[in-house]
Parts: C-alpha cells; sequence; structure tokens
C-alpha cells in the first residue's frame, strides 16, 4: 500500500538459497584456475605461451564471474551473463580443438577435453550459471529500488 | 609432505565433507559439528605445512615441482577460513553444504600434493 514503507520481500541483493552454493563453487574454481595458471606462468610459460595465457585469461574470468554473481545489481547482472557466456565459449571451443587437434593444446588449461581435469566443472558450472541468472534476473528498477531502500 | 599424514588427512576431510553436505542438504545449519569437522581439517592442513617445511631437513625432499605444491597447499589453508567465516556469517543450510565442499575440494589438492610430493617427479 504505502510506497515509501518498501518492506515486499522484492527480489534483493543479497543472493539467497542455492544461489550461495554456485558462488563458493565458482569461488573455489576461480581459485583453482589461478593457482594452476600462476604456476604454469611462474615456472614454464615459454613452453606454451598460448595455453598458459589462455589459463590466465580464464583464471581472471573465473573471478570476475564469481563477484558479478555476489553483487546483485543491473550492471553486475549483465557482466554476470557476459563472463558465464565467455565461459561456456571457452570451454566447448577449447574442449572441440583439444580433442580434435590434441597437438594445439598439448599443455593443460583449465578447458581442455571439456573440463576434465576438474571433473568437468567447468562444462556445468557456466549451464547451471545460466540458469540461475535467467530464474533470477536484476532490472534496473529492482536494483535502484533496494539500493534507495538500504545496501547502497 | 609425510605419506601416512595425508591419508590420514584424507580419512577425516573426505567423511567430514560428506556429513556437511548431507547434514546441510536436510536442512541443518552450521552447527558446532560442521564447524568442528572444518576447524579440525584446518588445523591438520596447518600441521602438513610445518611438516613440507621441515621434511627437507630430514632428507624426504618433493619428487616434483615445490612451487605447484605451495600453490595446492596455501590454496587449501584459505578455503576452510573462507567457508568458515561464511558460516558465522550466513547462518543457513547452504553454509553447512559449503563447508562440507570445502573440505571434499581440500581432499582433492591434498590428493594432488601427495602425487606431486611422492610419484610426479619419480
Amino acid at each position: 500500500m504505502n510506497d515509501s514503507r518498501n518492506e515486499a520481500p522484492a527480489p534483493s541483493r543479497r543472493v539467497s538459497g542455492i544461489g550461495r552454493l554456485l558462488i563458493a563453487v565458482y569461488g573455489v574454481l576461480a581459485l583453482a584456475a589461478t593457482g594452476r595458471s600462476f604456476v604454469q606462468i611462474a615456472s614454464e610459460f615459454e613452453d606454451a605461451p598460448l595455453a598458459y595465457s589462455l589459463s590466465a585469461i580464464a583464471a581472471v574470468v573465473y573471478i570476475v564471474a564469481t563477484i558479478a554473481l555476489i553483487k546483485r545489481s543491473a550492471r553486475w547482472y549483465r557482466i554476470a551473463w557476459i563472463t558465464i557466456s565467455f565461459e561456456l565459449v571457452g570451454v566447448l571451443v577449447v574442449g572441440t580443438l583439444s580433442l580434435v587437434d590434441p597437438a594445439l593444446f598439448q599443455h593443460k588449461t583449465v578447458w581442455s577435453v571439456f573440463g576434465q581435469g576438474y571433473g568437468f566443472v567447468p562444462l556445468v558450472l557456466p549451464l547451471l550459471g545460466m540458469w540461475w541468472l535467467a530464474r533470477h534476473p536484476v532490472s534496473a528498477e529492482t536494483s535502484r529500488r533496494t539500493i534507495r531502500s538500504g545496501r547502497a | 609432505m609425510i605419506e601416512w599424514f595425508t591419508w590420514l588427512q584424507l580419512a577425516i576431510a573426505v567423511p567430514g565433507g560428506l556429513l556437511c553436505v548431507i547434514l546441510g542438504l536436510v536442512g541443518r545449519k552450521p552447527t558446532d559439528l560442521t564447524m568442528g569437522a572444518t576447524a579440525l581439517v584446518e588445523l591438520l592442513l596447518i600441521v602438513q605445512l610445518a611438516a613440507a617445511i621441515a621434511a627437507p631437513l630430514a632428507g624426504n625432499n618433493a619428487t616434483g615441482s615445490l612451487l605447484e605444491f605451495y600453490t595446492y597447499l596455501v590454496s587449501a589453508i584459505l578455503l576452510p577460513v573462507a567457508a568458515g567465516f561464511w558460516a558465522l556469517v550466513e547462518r543457513s543450510r547452504w553454509s553447512t553444504v559449503i563447508l562440507g565442499l570445502t573440505s571434499l575440494s581440500v581432499a582433492i589438492m591434498l590428493y594432488r600434493m601427495n602425487q606431486i610430493w611422492n610419484v610426479q617427479g619419480s
């Protein structure tokens, strides 16, 4: 009734329910990808600059995606879609190439053979992420409203 | 890295992690039991860190890449701390699941660390 007393449990900026699990798994994968690419670049970058640069990019994208899932605003929602789509394309393209032309990706990346080295989590996670984002949209309107009504 | 100690860690982290995942899915909020299991995993990781630093002095050297080994170990040490803070801030069932997933991730990392130390280079 009263607009100024905005008590409705509108889509909040706090991520709830199973979304937290998604964030946690993204966080762990971001850590794993970062750790691996750190080791690869620090110890043997010359061996495979392409594969290892790709590992580093993947790691950064996973970190950004994790942050984007935590921050529920219209802008971060868009960033979440972009980064998660990038991951899906990455794992599909690199996964396919690593099978079709193994010579191209002799050195492991997080996406080789569709993320086999990580229990195929890199393949499944973007799909779960997209499903979750589609189910929990954040419009510019909801994010403005929640900013006005509390946590800025 | 001491091999039997690593197996002991796995024997605690895997059942402990599964227990937390199951209790979380059943709907339990973080309790002393689930937080304690995670804390135990963390404590053993700290002991493992001390052991890894001391082992070469006793002639027990890593066969594989030390850099890779310590990247895993440091990452593994960070995980239960992060999940524990999360569980303190968000007292929900999902925090319990996350505690469990953390212990299982640590178990996988320990397995890899064992390979690096004992198998990789030999």
